[in-house]
């Protein structure tokens, strides 16, 4: 972790996330999918129009672990992919440390990076060959790269024999861990984790935790984590929202949640973050994701 | 661990070279589709120039086997050159679709265009070394002799019509970012389209009039035209220029056309929610 301190980052990155303070704001931002279309034929039938995420707003501080809760479908992705340009937002605005993801894609994207639920790698091609592409996208000297990822890997618990082995031989909780390394090798000043610990085995999951905790407290990193993990939301996460039907019907920090559902239930022991969750929503995370798989 | 002191356009040529390099990896991995894939296009090309042989003879009218044979051998080795330029640019997003890795290449801080480039170097370098390879299979198994001093003209002609090519190939690219799940079968029929107009087995002339304008746009029927001129020993001063102007005004035209038609795509894609869905 300490060779991620010689960071060679682009100065004007430097300066803007010394001098912003937001790392990430979130405007009234909302998202529809379907609904008419343009192309459709007349006979078509209609496509029912979603409403993925609305009328969100939100502010991340820098150096802030950002946790935000909520069910399969209720908006958790599509957030996501709203702050790292892989949408564009119906209405709202997104800015991170300052720049439009709409009008500043450029600026923001050497910013951020993403871990998705998803491990999302060339299969056939070894986690060296995978990340040194990913290096080389983020303008990072090939050699200097060559060494990072074979440190990086290392320290999640990946073998260095591995490392040169195709991706499709690793488990899954190893190709989540290079799936990291791809986006730590960056250096992104923003790290947005969606779902990152998804299905990975208790030891793994510890690992990568531990990493990603290490890069805000020693690297100044901001990270958004979306999480269906209230342990480790609990754990982790500075401030937490609940995103439920795409708006979020709740923000505070882990305790002030907590608290607020004490006190509103005449509670002495504070109750688990579930807890809080389930009187939120309505249901637990299994149910709203049972119901959610019906729908 | 960015680059720091990396004018913008440098730091992007750098960057698409990360396409090349992760196709090369990627069809080094892949080597036994890539000799099966290579089984098919010399089986393919043989099939087609042993027609020449099976041409029944005309004692009044005799007629030149091997100037046959190597009008049908140029046709199918310049169309296996086209093809593979063509797909390899085509598919470069149906792979990212398939692989699943198409948001992490798009979310990458580098231009559109660089994603083209790299896609497009890599189709070049792809199309020149299969057809290589597919060339000296054929001069083996057909000792095909052509105009040793046509060659030079002939790989002018080819590296023009690359350039086309690039811009057909960059349109194409745009329909798996618009159709998701059946975006690479709708470039296999463009490609279909253009070897039944350029005249690759046959001259064009022998097609209905109403397809002779689509002739007309296709930048294969002037790469097939003029490299068959130069190697069948024929070539002229101004073949070279009845070949190489349409091929540059079509390049004018259909690479930025291209260009426009993938950046809107991307945008497309990206309001519509697009990009996540894996073909």
């Amino acid at each position: 972790m300490d060779g991620l301190l010689q960071l060679n980052i682009a100065e004007d990155i430097v300066a803007r996330r010394s001098s912003v303070e937001q790392a990430l704001q979130v405007n009234h931002v909302s998202k529809y999918f379907g609904g008419p279309s343009r192309f459709s034929l007349p006979t078509a039938k209609p496509k029912k129009r979603v409403v993925a995420v609305d009328d969100v707003s939100m502010k991340v501080r820098r150096g802030e672990i950002y946790g935000v809760l909520g069910a399969n479908g209720h908006g958790k992705s599509t957030l996501i992919r709203l702050i790292s340009t892989l949408l564009l937002p119906d209405a709202g605005t997104v800015e991170v440390f300052g720049y439009d993801v709409v009008r500043e894609a450029a600026q923001v994207r050497r910013l951020l990076n993403r871990v998705s639920v998803e491990a999302s790698l060339f299969k056939k091609l070894s986690a060296m060959e995978n990340l040194l592409y990913a290096a080389r996208l983020y303008s990072v000297d090939a050699a200097l790269a060559r060494r990072e990822i074979v440190r990086i890997l290392g320290m999640l618990g990946v073998p260095e024999k591995r490392v040169r082995q195709p991706v499709e031989k690793m488990s899954r909780g190893m190709q989540q861990k290079v799936a990291v390394a791809r986006a730590l090798l960056t250096s992104p000043v923003l790290l947005l984790l969606d779902e990152p610990t998804t299905g990975l085995d208790p030891r793994s999951k510890k690992d990568v935790q531990r990493f990603v905790l290490e890069l805000r407290d020693r690297h100044d990193a901001t990270v958004l984590l979306t999480s269906h993990d209230m342990e480790e939301a609990d754990h982790m996460c500075d401030r937490l929202a609940i995103l439920h039907k795409g708006s979020i019907v709740v923000e505070g920090t882990p305790l002030e949640l907590k608290e607020e559902h004490a006190r509103r239930h005449g509670m002495e022991a504070l109750p688990s973050l579930e807890d809080v969750f389930m009187d939120i929503t309505g249901r637990s995370l299994e149910e709203a994701d049972e119901g959610d798989e019906e729908e | 661990m960015i680059a720091t002191a990396q004018l913008p356009l440098v730091r992007e040529l750098k960057a698409s070279y990360a396409f090349v390099e992760r196709n090369v990896n990627l069809s080094k991995r892949y080597w036994g589709w890539e000799l099966t894939y290579l089984l098919y296009t010399v089986a393919q090309s043989a099939a087609v120039i042993y027609i020449a042989d099976a041409v029944p003879q005309d004692p009044k009218h005799p007629f030149d086997v091997s100037a046959f044979t190597l009008y049908l051998a140029i046709g199918a080795l310049t169309w296996s050159y086209m093809a593979n330029l063509f797909m390899a640019i085509a598919e470069s997003v149906q792979w990212e679709r398939w692989e699943g890795t198409i948001e992490y290449s798009m979310m990458a801080p580098i231009s559109i265009l660089t994603y083209i480039l790299g896609s497009c170097l890599f189709g070049v370098l792809y199309g020149l070394i299969r057809t290589a390879v597919v060339l000296v299979l054929l001069v083996f198994m057909f000792h095909l002799s052509a105009s040793g001093a046509g060659m030079v003209p002939a790989l002018l002609i080819v590296g023009a019509g690359s350039l086309s090519f690039v811009g057909f190939g960059i349109m194409a690219a745009t329909l798996p970012l618009l159709f998701t799940e059946k975006g690479a079968q709708m470039t296999y029929a463009i490609e279909a389209c253009l070897l039944l107009v350029s005249g690759v087995y046959f001259p064009v002339s022998k097609l209905p009039l109403w397809l002779h304008p689509f002739s007309a746009i296709s930048p294969a029927t002037y790469v097939l035209q003029g490299c068959r001129e130069a190697l069948l020993g024929h070539f002229t001063g101004s073949t070279m220029v009845d070949t190489m102007v349409p091929l540059a005004v079509i390049s004018v035209v259909t690479v930025p056309l291209g260009v426009w038609l993938f950046v809107w795509a991307e945008h497309f894609a990206k309001r519509t929610g697009r990009l996540k869905r894996t073909g």
